[in-house]
């Protein structure tokens, strides 16, 4: 016996497995960002003083729209394929990496000004909370990378093995790469921001 | 040829599987790692997370039985290990204050997380589960392989963590912050916590889905074995309990190795030294983080327990299970009050009077569904035909010893009595109740239950008898002075056994009989041990169906093959129909036209 | 497999609008940041429109608006728990009510 609905929907539920799997994923990780917001609330109403104006609101609102744009490349990228239009998709997935790879490029600079600052995780718990934020937010990042990286890669023999095997991992990937960008939606006013 | 192997092995059922496997391999025949050691199949993985999970079961009993010597007999040289344990543990044998909070913390860490459920999630329900279901395997099967090793990584660094200089972790299982920020071992605990947390989630949404999509034509939810509603609804409290424990865990680490104070509050002293750090953290931050998973996660001690003893009950009966659908929306609202108690264990916090009342509140409706799940089993028992069987003995002991665990909860889950019982030995004397007696027996069961599926063989019934009676005995003895104890004052994590505290003193005598009681109770496993491994080879063979019993599993052949079943499943009714009126047999399987 | 390449052409022209809607409030975001407004009323304004944002996310991109039971159910579930531990434990940290205020402290001689 195989494992049914890998590809194809089942019935009742309408979904195949991957599709099920990754949105319970991202459940799981709704709750793991939740636990850092729920620290940042606690430490900010416990602080004496909560600093203002020490992010780059610039580099910030850059990082957002890059994230968002990144956001419709994916999207696109998906579509694409869906479409049929492979040179599209190549396209599109190739443009998500080299937005997401410059975020990251970004985050990069940011940090480093910061740490040059002496303003670093132990200088006070909202870097600590800053940090932690948009580091495990980053690691996200980097992971998503790797995982389209890989489907431009050598992942993407299995277009031709199985196109809709191919497509249902893109989309995944593509959720995944939505909650990433949702994720910093909320970073992005909370932290720069509030 | 020797067909019948500790792995479920792939041999019997492969001459007639002639399906493909999902992914496009062809059946050549696998090489040792990938066949027993690097396994996608569910069955094998189920019987590395059993294996792991009762040898880790073991060594976190050992821990214990050498803390018991210490609090029953303290400042005496330890027996036997005593001499190898070391300078920095106990130094002529007597056992350091530091060693024996690090035997504290560890058997709790381990027991849970290490022990117990692997075992009951993934050893039963990866073996379990895709049969009842009558699917080929996980939805998941690379992902099934990752968990486990996760898990083993896990389990590797928490046992390592006794080696380095400082020893393992010893500021509770429940890792407080200050004193765990700035107490050895605790780093590798976390790391160690951060690969468990991460096996255990990807586990869960691979359970999910499996039940999901999975189950086979005509296996309707209502008529899904009760077992399977019981690891659905504790695949959902792993999903999303976990992550803000795996969270806390990397905000600790952080405290320890960068610096920061997530947890820290202004003005510590440490060693007449102030801290420097930055302060403005919150040592109630960690509790609720910590508590947010780790009720939930009782829930999930218990849940796989519940499952395990409705199949056993159903089956010795020879009747339906009382109240199947009751049984069922009571776990499900269980479930979902697991997630808003937890501050119940916080109750000492100074917390205001309102969310204190919120917290005893939902604490107090969340036993319900438990009364409700204990008094249908129970009332399944009423007319039945009971065969007192090796694994019905250890389920119907769960029984009683389950409602004192709960019972002596309601005094915890209520403000004004936690004042008195908190941190008591009351606290360990009613979670044991529920965990040791209570899950702990429950999986004993399954073992005897289940172990003819898995091996083609049957266990000896009289070693599984003296194995019963004799732990029933002796588990009994070491956990009820604990409310005698924790009535009396004693407070609990005391490497002296509460010496030290004059109001203590007529309830120390009670550390000599847990002692021996716990001692004994270890000797008392030997039986069991010998018998799971020797029925391996000298077993009893058994056919599909030795227990007569109703549900999928049983249509495959013991052990399955790759696939599972010979032919595609189908179910035509509910998944315990015993003592049908007009049918043949006193039972009509699930998987029987 | 929820739609064929014909209806997906369609759907582009919803992908580029929402991604311009995304950028727009985020515009929008910053400017209301400028406004220097007191800090409950910005944290209301601020989740207001970050949670429009996450919704056109989610419903859009992520096909959200269109999916099945078992979706919808495990994220309520997920949402439902998400604000528990957002509110919960700040509640628990904060929580004044029913606790008497009295004017006058007796003395200690200390702890």
């Amino acid at each position: 016996m195989e494992i049914p609905y890998i590809v194809e929907t089942r019935a009742d539920t309408g979904l195949n497995n991957s599709k099920l799997g990754i949105w319970l994923f991202l459940a799981s990780e709704v709750m793991l960002f939740g636990a850092l917001f729920s620290t940042y609330i606690i430490l900010r109403v416990g602080a004496p003083e909560w600093p203002h104006g020490e992010l780059s609101v610039l580099f910030g609102t850059i990082n957002t729209v890059i994230l968002i744009s990144s956001s419709v490349t994916m999207v696109m990228a998906w579509a694409s394929l869906k479409m049929n239009e492979w040179a599209k998709h190549r396209m599109y997935l190739i443009v998500t990496i080299l937005l997401a790879s410059v975020f990251l490029v970004n985050k990069f600079f940011e940090y480093a000004e910061h740490v040059g600052k002496g303003e670093l995780p132990s200088h006070d718990t909202f870097f600590a909370i800053y940090f932690t934020l948009t580091g495990l937010h980053g690691l996200h990042i980097v992971g998503g990378i790797v995982v389209m990286l890989y489907l431009l890669g050598p992942g993407a023999k299995l277009h031709k093995k199985n196109p809709e095997m191919f497509t249902n991992r893109i989309e995944a990937t593509g959720l995944y790469w939505h909650f990433v960008d949702l994720v910093w939606i909320f970073l992005f006013p909370v932290l720069y921001l509030l | 040829m020797d067909n019948v192997t500790t792995h479920g092995s792939v041999a019997p059922g492969h001459a007639h599987d002639h399906a493909h496997d999902a992914h496009d391999d062809h059946h050549t025949e696998l090489g040792f790692w990938r066949k027993y050691v690097f396994s996608v199949d569910h069955k094998v993985i189920g019987i590395q997370y059993a294996v792991t999970g009762l040898i880790f079961l073991l060594f976190g009993f050992t821990l214990m039985m050498i803390m018991r010597w210490q609090l029953a007999y303290p400042g005496r040289p330890i027996p036997l290990i005593g001499a190898w344990l070391g300078q920095d543990r106990a130094p002529m044998g007597i056992m350091l204050p530091e060693f024996y909070n690090q035997l504290g913390a560890m058997h709790g860490t381990i027991m849970v997380f290490l022990g117990v459920v692997p075992l009951a999630v993934g050893g039963f329900g990866n073996f379990v589960m895709p049969l009842q279901i009558g699917a080929p395997d996980m939805a998941f099967p690379k992902l099934n392989m990752v968990s486990y090793w996760v898990y083993f990584l896990g389990g590797v660094t928490m046992l390592a963590s006794f080696f380095p200089t400082g020893g393992a972790a010893q500021s509770g299982w429940t890792s407080y912050p200050p004193l765990a920020v700035i107490a050895p071992g605790q780093t590798m605990w976390l790391v160690g916590m951060i690969f468990l947390i991460t096996s255990s989630l990807l586990g869960s949404v691979n359970f999910i889905v499996t039940i999901v999509q999975l189950r086979a034509k005509g296996l309707t939810w209502m008529r899904l074995p009760f077992f399977v509603w019981a690891q659905l609804v504790t695949a959902f409290l792993l999903l999303l309990a976990f992550p803000p424990l795996e969270a806390a865990g990397v905000l600790q680490l952080m405290d320890r190795v960068a610096g920061t104070s997530f947890f820290m509050p202004s003005g510590l002293v440490v060693s007449g030294k102030p801290m420097m750090i930055s302060g403005n953290g919150n040592p109630l931050l960690w509790q609720h983080l910590f508590w947010f998973l780790a009720h939930p996660e009782v829930y999930v001690l218990i849940l796989p327990a519940f499952g395990i003893i409705s199949e056993i009950i159903a089956n010795n009966t020879r009747k339906p299970l009382w109240g199947y659908k009751t049984l069922v929306y009571a776990v499900v609202f269980l479930g979902f009050m697991s997630f808003v108690v937890w501050a119940h264990h916080m109750f000492m916090t100074g917390m205001g009077t309102t969310m204190s009342a919120f917290f005893q509140t939902t604490t107090m409706i969340i036993s319900i569904p438990s009364v409700i799940v204990l008094t249908a089993l129970l009332l399944s028992l009423w007319g039945a035909s009971i065969r007192f069987n090796v694994p019905m003995l250890f389920a119907l002991a769960f029984l009683p010893m389950f409602a004192i665990g709960g019972l002596t909860g309601l005094p915890l889950g209520l403000a004004p009595s936690d004042i008195h019982l908190h941190d008591t030995y009351y606290v360990i004397g009613h979670f044991h109740y529920v965990v040791a007696p209570g899950t702990i027996f429950a999986l004993f069961g399954g073992v005897y239950y289940w172990f003819p599926k898995a091996t083609g063989r049957q266990m000896n019934a009289a070693l599984g008898y003296i194995h019963f009676w004799t732990s029933f005995i002796c588990i009994n003895l070491v956990f009820m002075p604990m409310f005698i104890q924790g009535l009396g004052g004693m407070n609990r994590r005391m490497y002296d056994g509460g010496a030290q505290y004059a109001h203590n003193a007529g309830l120390l005598k009670w550390n000599i009989v847990i002692g021996m009681a716990a001692w004994t109770l270890g000797l008392c496993q030997l039986p069991f041990i010998y018998n799971f491994f020797a029925s391996i080879k000298w077993g009893k063979p058994v056919d599909k169906n030795p227990w007569e019993a109703t549900t999928l599993e049983w249509s495959a052949p013991s052990p399955p093959g790759h696939g599972n079943f010979l032919t595609e499943p189908v179910v035509y009714r509910g998944p315990y129909e015993y003592s049908v009126p007009g049918a043949a047999k006193d039972f009509s399987p699930q998987f029987e036209a | 497999m929820h739609s064929d390449p014909a209806e997906i052409k369609k759907s582009i022209r919803t992908y580029m609008l929402v991604g311009a809607v995304l950028l727009v409030g985020t515009v929008i975001t910053v400017a209301a940041n400028q406004l220097h407004l007191e800090v409950p009323l910005a944290i209301t304004v601020a989740l207001i429109i970050a949670t429009t944002k996450g919704s056109f996310v989610a419903a859009v991109f992520m096909h959200l608006s269109h999916e099945k039971k078992w979706i919808y159910g495990a994220l309520l579930l997920t949402v439902a728990f998400f604000i528990v531990l957002m509110t919960v434990p700040f509640l628990t940290v904060n929580d004044n009510i029913g606790t008497p205020i009295t004017v006058s402290a007796p003395e200690h001689a200390g702890h």
